[in-house]
């Protein structure tokens, strides 16, 4: 599997070249990827059908428990072939769609980066593994929302979905830290074996809140669920991909892989379940107050999410079941009218449903796959999204607690997405034609093919459900529970409650079709639409906002611009703040002298104290900087005194350069203001002198204590031994402490870029100007 | 640039004097005073007092690598002497030593060496890059 992950790696970063040799057919060429993946994950079907569990692992950072493990059950088989395989069709989609863009190969690139991650994420046996490709899906899901980068609302919608899904991240993060470390392992299966460990720690309250914040904002649940419908900035293939089929059921996934080591208690089952019936209900109804397809299908995905996470929260085996089954389904047909409604916006120019109508003659072959698909949405038998629904309506029926809440939210939810289904199904496609911005005709087939296959498996799934049953559905019902499951699907159960909702459900959701038009108008809807659509978003946005000028408020607090501020405050704190801890934990006892003292070292000393009386009188900044230099030098004096070359030849040198760097510097600024105010030379003074005499006392207290010296040494002696050099400075340098000399080399780096890119604005600002 | 004959004749005997004591500074700094840090700032002495008396434009023609091309390849050196120590199996950054004998010396390589050349380049790029932009900015 990891060789699998490291392929579809491999062949994203190399997809540029093929793009370039394969031209307008680089979709095709680049789905074989896909489809090879596919191919491979379907050689274990049997195998995990009969309740294999798939392990693999290799050693990353065994220090911290971190590996590349990868786990292949029936829940992450489930989302691998959902991956790969509507990712084999996404890609043919997105060359017919995209063909010709400047930036296809970029493109290309993203999306199969995107795929290799994702899989990743569901493949993984490893805590922080799974974390990491969880981190690269929101990061590549960023650059693709924010694909037309030209556009101001696709850059601000990219944001919007990172600072969001990455805010979960990180919760997600703190999460699964603090479960690696309650359990002893990073390892899920072996968290999963004991998760009644989980359970009953004292942490367990604060893993699941951050577990689930990771989870929720994932997976758009209801306050948060804005960003997905934002999120359709990107082009429509991504639409089609990410954000209905496999990225946004990460969330859902996670809360399905930790199910047995987190669910089943009660805290789980309020949070979970209520905000999934929330976010199930509000989802649904939203979708209807828009006109726009892609908008109408991604507040119908909000909803189908909602759903999911709801029936993990309940927990029972009908409900998992549900959860298993609503996920293949709402994949195959949300994949397939993603695609459907970006093939309308390629052929006819617009994708809001005033516009459009009559396309069925125009398009005959994206209308019957856009049917059938819906079909499978509104839970038509003899659909997959049927034998979906249905369960969804008995898991809710035997919920054990607030049973009727659950069975009524559910019901109202569905009615509005059958609704939205006849939107998107029928209203482009019937009625009188219209004038479209772009004369209409059929999608190429690279176009079309895609929502064809996928719209075709809704129906044979739904037909024959035993294909699937026990590799996929019985196989993650098993993988999240734990036990056995005996429950098989068939399409025909028998007249029953679930069946009689299912029929209430239709009619209504066709009546509230036929009225749609006066209901999306009327102002209930629109208020409705904007205290939980618009609302949400917009205190997202104030508190960016918020955020923003607080970080405002506070540069303008803190910094004034003023190099002597900066240096006074550096300098003040670290005074005081050592004097307050001198004054309280040290013990000051005036030395004995009683060392001889050489007639040089007085020479050296009075240099020192007459360069720095030069500096402090000097009336201009170049003498003040060369009686510096001559107090460095001074300095460079007692290192060699004290027998300490290369402190002083280092000495030396820096003291040389600073020199020619502050001459350089001093000619191009503007003269400095001697100031001359009596105030600001007696709080100057002040500074100077509170931070000599605290050197000087630091220095008489360093003298009283021992000197350890076991690490020098040390380093004496194993320094030619282990490191053959016999300077010891050098060797610690570049051999014993060599990765702080490589973070010193680095900072010293990015330092040289900052400083030559602020010299590089400051030219070409003073350039402007003489031009004006 | 200071249009000085005195300046420009002293700068002709001693850039190379520099450059080769900054080389020799390096190489001696295993056993004795030296290494990568003070010949880099060494190296670059020689480099800016050039641009003091030729100009930066010269002195950057007769450096070859821009400064900051010499910082990046010195962090890559810096991280490939750590890279050669994982690839050998041992932690990120231990030394690691060969011994070949020329012309009858035993000579002592190792990664430290290539750690230090990455020390080398990064100070003479920083120190380049800095003094040339703010000599360039007229």
């Amino acid at each position: 599997m990891l060789t699998a992950i490291l392929i579809a790696f491999i062949v994203a970063l190399a997809s540029p070249f093929v793009v370039k040799l394969a031209k307008d057919y680089s979709g095709w060429v680049l789905a074989l990827l896909p489809a090879g993946l596919f191919a491979y994950f379907m050689t274990s079907y049997q195998l995990v059908g009969s309740g294999e569990v798939i392990l693999e692992s290799s050693s990353w950072l065994p220090g911290l428990d971190v590996h590349l493990s990868f786990l292949l059950d029936g829940l992450s088989l489930t989302f691998a072939l959902l991956i790969t395989g509507i990712g084999t069709l996404v890609l043919i989609y997105a060359g017919g769609y995209m063909k010709g863009h400047r930036y296809l190969d970029r493109f290309l690139m993203i999306l199969i980066l995107f795929m290799a991650s994702m899989l990743g994420v569901v493949l993984s046996d490893n805590l922080i593994g799974l974390f990491i490709f969880w981190e690269l899906t929101s990061v590549t899901s960023y650059l693709l929302i924010g694909f037309n980068n030209e556009k101001e609302e696709s850059r601000s919608s990219a944001l919007q979905a990172l600072l969001i899904t990455g805010l979960g991240g990180l919760a997600l993060m703190g999460g699964l830290i603090l479960m690696g470390l309650s359990a002893g392992t990073m390892s899920i299966t072996e968290i999963l074996n004991s998760g009644e460990i989980i359970r009953e720690h004292p942490f367990y309250l604060g893993i699941l809140i951050l577990v689930l914040m990771g989870a929720f904002t994932k997976s758009a649940q209801f306050p948060v669920h804005f960003w997905l419908p934002g999120a359709m900035a990107a082009p429509t293939p991504v639409s089609a991909y990410l954000h209905s089929a496999t990225m946004v059921k990460a969330g859902v996934y996670l809360l399905a892989r930790l199910q047995p080591a987190m669910g089943g208690t009660t805290e789980w089952f309020y949070i979970v379940t209520g905000f999934g019936a929330v976010t199930m209900l509000v989802g649904g109804w939203l979708a209807l107050a828009y006109t726009d397809l892609k908008r109408v299908l991604a507040y119908s995905t909000v909803m189908a999410l909602g759903t999911i996470t709801m029936l993990i929260g309940m927990g029972h085996d009908y409900a998992l079941k549900a959860a298993a089954v609503f996920i293949v389904g709402h994949s195959l047909y949300k994949g397939a009218l993603f695609m459907v409604a970006g093939s309308i916006d390629h052929e006819a120019g617009t994708r809001d449903v005033a516009y459009l109508g009559g396309l069925r003659k125009l398009m005959p072959i994206t209308a019957a796959a856009a049917a059938i698909a819906a079909l499978s949405m509104g839970g038509i038998p003899p659909m997959l999204g049927f034998i979906g629904k249905e369960l969804v309506y008995e898991a809710a029926l035997s919920a054990t607690t607030f049973a009727s809440i659950l069975i009524i939210v559910a019901v109202l939810a569905n009615i509005a997405v059958v609704a939205s289904s006849a939107i998107v199904a029928i209203t482009p496609f019937y009625g009188e034609e219209k004038k479209t911005p772009k004369h209409a005709h059929e999608a190429p087939v690279s176009m079309w093919i895609g929502p064809v296959i996928l719209a075709a498996m809704g129906l044979i799934v739904g037909v024959f459900p035993s294909l699937a049953d026990r590799s996929l559905f019985s196989a993650t019902t098993t993988a999240i529970s734990g036990v056995e499951t005996s429950y098989y699907l068939s399409l025909w159960h028998g007249i029953n409650l679930p069946l009689i909702l299912s029929v209430v459900t239709l009619l209504s959701g066709l009546a509230v079709f036929k009225i749609w038009n006066n209901l999306r108008e009327s102002s209930a809807m629109q208020g409705y639409a904007r205290a939980f659509g618009d609302f949400p978003k917009a205190t997202y946005e104030a508190l960016l906002n918020g955020m923003l000028k607080f970080a405002r408020f506070q540069i303008d607090a803190f910094q004034s611009g003023y190099l002597h501020r900066y240096m006074g405050t550096i300098i003040g704190v670290t005074i005081f703040g050592t004097a307050i801890t001198l004054l309280l934990k040290a013990n000051f006892v005036w030395p004995d002298f009683n060392d001889h003292i050489n007639a040089y070292e007085v020479i050296v000393l009075a240099l020192m104290i007459l360069s720095a009386l030069a500096a402090v009188a000097a009336k201009s900044a170049l003498k003040a900087i060369t009686a510096l230099g001559l107090l460095g030098f001074s300095i460079a004096l007692v290192y060699i005194m004290f027998s300490a070359p290369d402190l002083a030849i280092t000495q030396v040198l820096v003291e040389t350069l600073t020199v020619i760097l502050a001459a350089l510097v001093l000619v191009k600024i503007p003269k400095p203001v001697i100031v001359d105010r009596a105030g600001a030379k007696v709080r100057d003074a002040f500074i100077a002198i509170s931070g000599g005499v605290l050197v000087t006392v630091m220095l008489l207290i360093i003298l009283q204590g021992d000197l350890d010296l076991s690490l020098s040494e040390y380093f004496g002696e194993t320094s030619y031994v282990l490191a053959h050099g016999r300077n010891i400075v050098n060797v610690i340098l570049v051999d014993y402490r060599a990765i702080d000399t490589l973070g010193e080399i680095i900072v010293l780096g990015v330092a040289a870029f900052g400083i030559i890119s602020l010299i590089k604005l400051y030219m070409n600002d003073k350039k402007e100007e003489k031009q004006s | 640039m200071i249009n000085s004959l005195i300046l420009r004749t002293a700068t002709k005997l001693l850039f190379g004097l520099l450059l080769i004591f900054s080389i020799f500074l390096f190489f001696r700094g295993h056993n004795e005073p030296g290494g990568g840090f003070i010949g880099g700032l060494v190296g670059a002495t020689a480099f800016a007092l050039f641009a003091i008396a030729y100009g930066p434009k010269k002195s950057r023609e007769i450096l070859k690598l821009d400064p900051q091309v010499m910082i990046g390849a010195g962090l890559l050196f810096g991280v490939a002497s750590g890279i050669i120590s994982i690839l050998l199996g041992t932690p990120f950054l231990t030394g690691a030593w060969i011994f070949p004998v020329i012309g009858g010396t035993e000579l002592h390589l190792g990664t430290p060496l290539i750690f230090d050349i990455g020390v080398y380049l990064v100070v003479v790029g920083f120190t380049l890059g800095v003094i040339f932009s703010l000599e360039e900015e007229k």
